[in-house]
């Protein structure tokens, strides 16, 4: 059923030539938009993708734009050797599938508080939360390392172990904490989003709930989890997504153990002895695609999901 | 029997408080206690020593070495401060003319819009490392973004000339060819915009378009009377969350962890950091103050 004003719409394009003519051109120019920008965000991709199975023959062939003459794996293969491609995946996966699990349930549950169950001094700390995001990740940086370096949890390991501090550099055990403890990356930004989509939602539906007697936990996780479940995948995938791309934290606490997005930046040196620098800056480029891949195959699965629960999310302010 | 005596609200609040507690040990652990520590070490000078480090208090000499010694600091910092300056507003603008193409009804809007949500994935700082131009560079050689390179180029240019013929100041003509020539930057760094105006524009009621049709707006009109002040509050948020954004790959952060991972200036980085916190906190300050004047809230 459609609104008078929507039929009036209707009436005044199809019979009035000049709207007629100002609709067509606004679609043209549209689609002319918004092709052009869809091609610049994909022609990087796409090039990345056709330079990834070229031959070292075809660099310098100018006949060679778009599909490889000497169709190769080669590049693929160097690629994954200097980036010690499998382990580093593995490791990588393991990081952000960890992590993203641990902080959805720490930033939901804090959300939940924050949104729902008030007590005093909550405002105020979610003003602290809020601020966890303007500081720069720089400023805590160093105290950051040296409490991972030192860890001792307040004097408790020393009580127990009776050593004086662990050493928790090179492990998984920072990530695990700083998002068990909803402080790892970008984790205000996701309490801020889990926290107005739990405002939106009918406080009716959670005292009716109560009413038939369920406790706050299982309200929490049978009434209000399954009702957000379009910031979940917001928060899911963002969550994913930037820890898989991160190379700070990384950096920080891992020298030893590899992560695809630090083995990228030490791909250079690891090619090294590849004389031919054009050659070189193509190997980084199949390594870059190989970072990503898992990336892009993920969002070709979820992408329908994630752009339709986005606009309901309200990230809103 | 104490249980039992709590009300439903009590109740509540402490399931609250057991709720945060993770994230208040995480504040306090993590976030409170580093932070003060970082100041601390600011205004002094650290050494690792066996099974620890030592702490010596030095004043206030590690800030103003920052500006008299150091001969990269200063010039970093006013660097990533401009280019945010530069940046931002074209961010804004951009996305927020993206979102409103991408909210309208045309085929294939699903597919533009899983495009236009690709940079959030594929931006990565280890990514932008890498330099881009050198890759493109090479790819030329082989002929194959040589036309479309070559053709951005040349446009760019005849845009400049005509922008300057046409009587523009300069500055505005290299702010304008300058966003030309840098759109995929932009584009890849305003997909997270993008996506919060995106979900801002579907929040706005149809009543009032509805209402302002009858009334004989036209498209343009509407835009600018019920699309753009509806917008004004997310444009805030759009602007503090991409001066955060801007500020978190720039080269200031390589040189602040160089300094305390490379050369073991544990006091130097921080005091670096600080100066760095205190310039952001100065900037999103001033620009909330300004914009949050002009925000229109509908309720």
């Amino acid at each position: 059923m459609k609104s008078p004003a929507a039929y009036a719409d209707i009436i005044q394009y199809r019979f009035n030539p000049l709207e007629k003519s100002k609709l067509w051109l606004w679609i043209v120019v549209r689609t002319v938009l918004i092709a052009g920008f869809c091609f610049i965000i994909l022609f990087p991709l796409f090039l990345r993708l056709s330079v990834a199975f070229r031959s070292k023959v075809d660099i310098y062939d100018p006949t060679v734009l778009w599909i490889p003459r000497h169709f190769t794996f080669d590049n693929i293969k160097i690629a994954m050797e200097a980036t010690h491609y499998f382990s580093a995946l593995l490791n990588t996966f393991l990081i952000s599938a960890g992590t993203t699990v641990v902080q959805l349930a720490s930033c939901a549950l804090a959300a939940y508080a924050f949104a729902r169950l008030k007590f005093k001094g909550s405002g105020l700390l979610f003003g602290l939360v809020i601020f966890t995001i303007v500081v720069p990740p720089q400023t805590i940086m160093i105290p950051l390392y040296l409490t991972y370096r030192y860890f001792d949890l307040f004097g408790l390991i020393k009580l127990f172990t009776g050593k004086s501090s662990l050493n928790l550099i090179d492990t998984f055990w920072p990530f695990l904490i700083s998002s068990s403890t909803a402080m790892g990356l970008k984790n205000g930004l996701y309490i801020y989003i889990f926290r107005q989509f739990f405002r939106g939602i009918p406080k009716e539906i959670e005292e009716s709930a109560f009413v038939d007697g369920a406790g706050v936990l299982k309200t929490f996780y049978r009434i209000m989890l399954p009702n957000a479940v379009p910031a979940i995948v917001t928060v899911v995938l963002f969550s994913f997504v930037w820890q898989w791309n991160d190379s700070y934290y990384v950096s920080l606490f891992l020298s030893k153990v590899k992560v695809l997005s630090t083995q990228l930046m030490d791909m250079g040196s690891a090619l090294g002895k590849e004389p031919d620098l054009v050659y070189q800056s193509m190997l980084l480029n199949t390594g870059v695609l190989l970072l990503t891949a898992p990336l892009i195959i993920l969002y070709l699965f979820v992408q329908r999901y994630f752009v339709e629960s986005v606009e309901r999310t309200g990230i809103v302010g | 029997m104490f249980r039992k005596s709590l009300t439903l609200s009590q109740k509540k609040q402490w399931y609250g408080v057991l709720f945060v507690t993770p994230l208040l040990l995480g504040l306090v652990m993590l976030f409170l206690l580093p932070l003060i520590q970082s100041f601390r070490f600011s205004l002094s000078s650290i050494h690792l020593v066996e099974g620890g480090f030592a702490v010596d208090y030095k004043g206030w000499s590690n800030y103003s070495q920052l500006f008299t010694t150091n001969p990269d600091y200063p010039r970093r910092l006013t660097e990533s401060v401009i280019n945010m300056v530069v940046n931002v507003p074209i961010i804004i603008i951009f996305s927020l003319f993206a979102a409103v193409l991408l909210n309208q009804k045309f085929r294939g809007r699903a597919l533009a819009r899983a495009i236009f949500f690709l940079p959030v994935i594929l931006a990565s700082a280890a990514i932008a490392n890498l330099d881009i131009s050198s890759f493109v560079g090479g790819a030329s050689l082989s002929g194959t973004g040589g036309g479309e390179g070559g053709g951005g180029l040349l446009q760019s240019f005849e845009l400049k000339k005509m922008l300057t013929e046409s009587g523009l100041a300069p500055v505005f003509v290299n702010y304008i060819t300058g966003a030309v020539d840098r759109i995929y930057e932009i584009i890849s760094s305003s997909g997270v915009q993008i996506l919060i105006f995106l979900a801002g524009l579907q929040s706005v009621s149809p009543a009032l378009y509805e209402a302002s049709r009858i009334e004989g707006a036209t498209g343009y009109e509407i835009f600018w009377k019920v699309t753009f002040p509806m917008m004004t509050p997310l444009i805030l948020t759009n602007i503090v969350y991409s001066i955060i954004d801007s500020f978190s790959h720039n080269s200031i952060n390589s040189l602040i962890s160089e300094t305390a991972f490379k050369s073991f200036e544990f006091g130097q980085s921080a005091a670096m950091s600080w100066v760095y916190f205190a310039v952001v906190t100065a900037i999103l300050g001033i620009s909330t103050a300004i914009i949050s004047r002009k925000v229109f809230y509908y309720d």
